[in-house]
């Protein structure tokens, strides 16, 4: 069902104000933890709410706040990652555009649990206006003394800074992230050491996702049991899926996690373009394996998800219809992979290079008899063999694709011309 | 110098948010890229300058992030997302047509130095699809006659 706990106040359109976000509760959360709470209590809570990381790996957020040594000497760093950059995902953006205080106070609450006193928010670079929204309200936060030393006279200090990318999805991978917080190029680094131990300035480090951080205030508000009521039992809470593509009404929506996927699709989302059939559907963002339309019943939890075939990832939700051809809809993602990968793994770098040419071949009419086996061949030499998840992400799209609708890829080879004419929606 | 006072201001501002000047690189690169609309050597130099760092880690940082330009661009840089949400939804077409309405080639400046169209990855508006960013404002649920508008109003305004 859909289930408003984020979106809760999304359509008040002052609710990026100060004012506006504090007369609905705001920054509660935050004086609670700083005057009653201990770290150790809030890690604990937040464990106990089972919330999981919303960026794509679903990695549960108190087990990692309490990774962070408690006794190292070094300063310690709370960085929120707003690099919002999988294809199909655009939920972040709208949190730090219409409600940044949700996340200003999500970041404070996770760096005083790890024991941090500066905290970063990394915004891809094209999110100008997110990024300006949230610069306002980190200001306005300062103004009100939320941020700052000394907070609600509780002996703590928390600095906070909006930082802004310059176009990279390798960037949206959290050490990768931390090198260009450094100003650096966008690089992974070999784990471990993981960021918990040595992450940014070589010091402790948490790095959240946007969602995950937003939904810490309502945890300490509402307690750990209300949240993990919400939602299925390995998966808590609530989720923003955003779908796009081929329905009618595409959309942020905000659904208790264990939702059905033909809800999300057909109640929320009105269906199909032109009532037309679906033919496939990507449910996590672009990394994930596409899903036939006999998996709608699929109930949108990380479990389930993954019983399918897939992952849940980033929420990002893309149906394509009868009239989509699935060579051309494989390329345009391997074009996107091969564009970003950092380059710094052969594998990665040269395989989405790969991936992309015999895709481009096929797709253009020009395919070889054995370029579906070269094509998984090259899948089995990217998986596993890079040091950060990009490369996994390039080929599992792919190897999906091409098992999934192997009959259209050797159409594509024989025939010359696609088995399915694309026939989108035109732009008119 | 190419950049101005208020730009070198912004990059000075920068400083005490980190405990490492580097970290200011990427901060000072699109203070730049707001001012001049491109980036190049001398740039990189005068951030440098600035930042009290060498030239070369500007210039390496610079290289790898796509969002920046290299070389010159018209005033209105148009960048379409050609990504799976979008080509969904027409990207393809809006791509062609944007082309052909300012009898320009991808990445090329018209000739009155106004606009630049290039195709770039998701730019996460997925679910508003089909979109372009103008500089730094994103125009969404794109038709031909909002675009037809839009271009207007760039035009008019010049």
């Amino acid at each position: 069902m859909e289930l408003r706990v984020l979106f809760k106040y999304i359509d008040n359109p002052d609710q990026h104000k100060i004012a506006t976000y504090i007369s609905t509760g705001g920054y509660k959360a935050w004086e609670k933890v700083l005057r009653e709470l201990k770290p150790a209590d809030v890690i604990d809570i937040v464990k106990r709410s089972g919330l999981r990381g919303r960026g794509g790996a679903g990695f549960p957020a108190g087990v990692k706040w309490s990774f962070v040594p408690k006794d190292s000497p070094k300063p310690k760093y709370l960085v929120c990652n707003g690099d919002e950059s999988e294809p199909g995902t655009c939920k972040d953006r709208v949190l730090l555009e219409r409600d940044p205080h949700r996340v200003v106070e999500g970041m404070a609450i996770a760096a005083f649990a790890i024991g941090a006193h500066n905290a970063y928010i990394y915004i891809r670079g094209e999110f100008a206006y997110p990024a300006a929204q949230m610069r306002k309200a980190v200001q306005e936060a300062y103004d009100k003394d939320f941020l700052g030393k000394n907070l609600f006279g509780a002996g703590y200090d928390l600095e906070m800074a909006v930082h802004t990318g310059g176009g990279a999805y390798i960037c949206g991978e959290e050490t990768a992230l931390l090198e260009s917080l450094e100003g650096k190029r966008g690089l992974s680094r070999i784990r471990p050491p993981f960021p918990a131990v040595e992450g940014l300035y070589a010091s402790p480090t948490v790095v959240n996702n946007v969602e995950t951080l937003a939904n810490v205030p309502g945890i300490i508000t509402n307690g750990p049991e209300w949240y993990a009521k919400m939602g299925t039992e390995k998966s808590t809470g609530t989720r923003i899926f955003c779908l796009s593509g081929h329905v009618k009404r595409p959309g942020n929506y905000e659904l208790e996690l264990g939702t059905p996927l033909s809800y999300l699709i057909n109640d929320l989302g009105g269906g199909v373009l032109g009532d037309k059939k679906i033919k496939a559907i990507i449910p996590g963002g672009s990394s994930t394996p596409v899903l036939t339309p006999d998996k709608l019943d699929v109930h949108l939890d990380f479990e389930s998800v993954a019983q399918a075939g897939s992952m849940l990832g980033s929420g990002g939700v893309v149906v394509m219809h009868e009239d989509t051809c699935m060579v051309w809809a494989a390329r345009k993602l391997a074009h996107f992979y091969m564009h970003e990968s950092c380059g710094k793994c052969t594998p990665c770098r040269m395989g989405t290079q790969w991936m992309f040419q015999i895709l481009d071949r096929i797709e253009s009419g020009k395919g070889c008899e054995n370029d579906i086996e070269l094509l998984l061949d090259v899948c089995d030499k990217i998986e596993g063999h890079t040091i950060c998840p990009l490369g996994d992400a390039a080929a599992m799209p792919v190897r999906a694709f091409t098992k999934t609708f192997r009959d259209e890829f050797e159409y594509h080879i024989k025939h010359k011309k696609c088995m399915t004419i694309n026939r989108m929606p035109s732009f008119t | 110098m190419i950049l101005n006072e208020q730009t070198v201001k912004a990059i000075r501002a920068d400083i005490p948010k980190y405990p490492q000047r580097r970290s200011c690189i990427l901060p000072a690169l699109t203070h730049a890229y707001r001012q001049v609309g491109h980036l190049n050597e001398v740039v990189y130099r005068e951030i440098a300058d600035v930042l009290d760092l060498d030239t070369i880690q500007i210039a390496e940082a610079a290289s790898f992030y796509t969002m920046f330009p290299k070389q010159p661009v018209g005033k209105y840089f148009i960048q379409v997302c050609h990504n799976l949400s979008c080509s969904l939804l027409g990207a393809e077409s809006l791509v062609e047509y944007l082309l052909r309405k300012l009898d320009v080639k991808k990445g090329a400046i018209t000739p009155d130095g106004l606009f630049t169209v290039v195709t770039v990855e998701c730019l996460g508006s997925c679910t508003t699809a089909p979109m372009m960013q103008i500089n730094d404002l994103f125009y969404e649920n794109l038709t031909r006659e909002k675009v037809d508008a839009i271009i207007d109003e760039l035009r008019k305004k010049g």
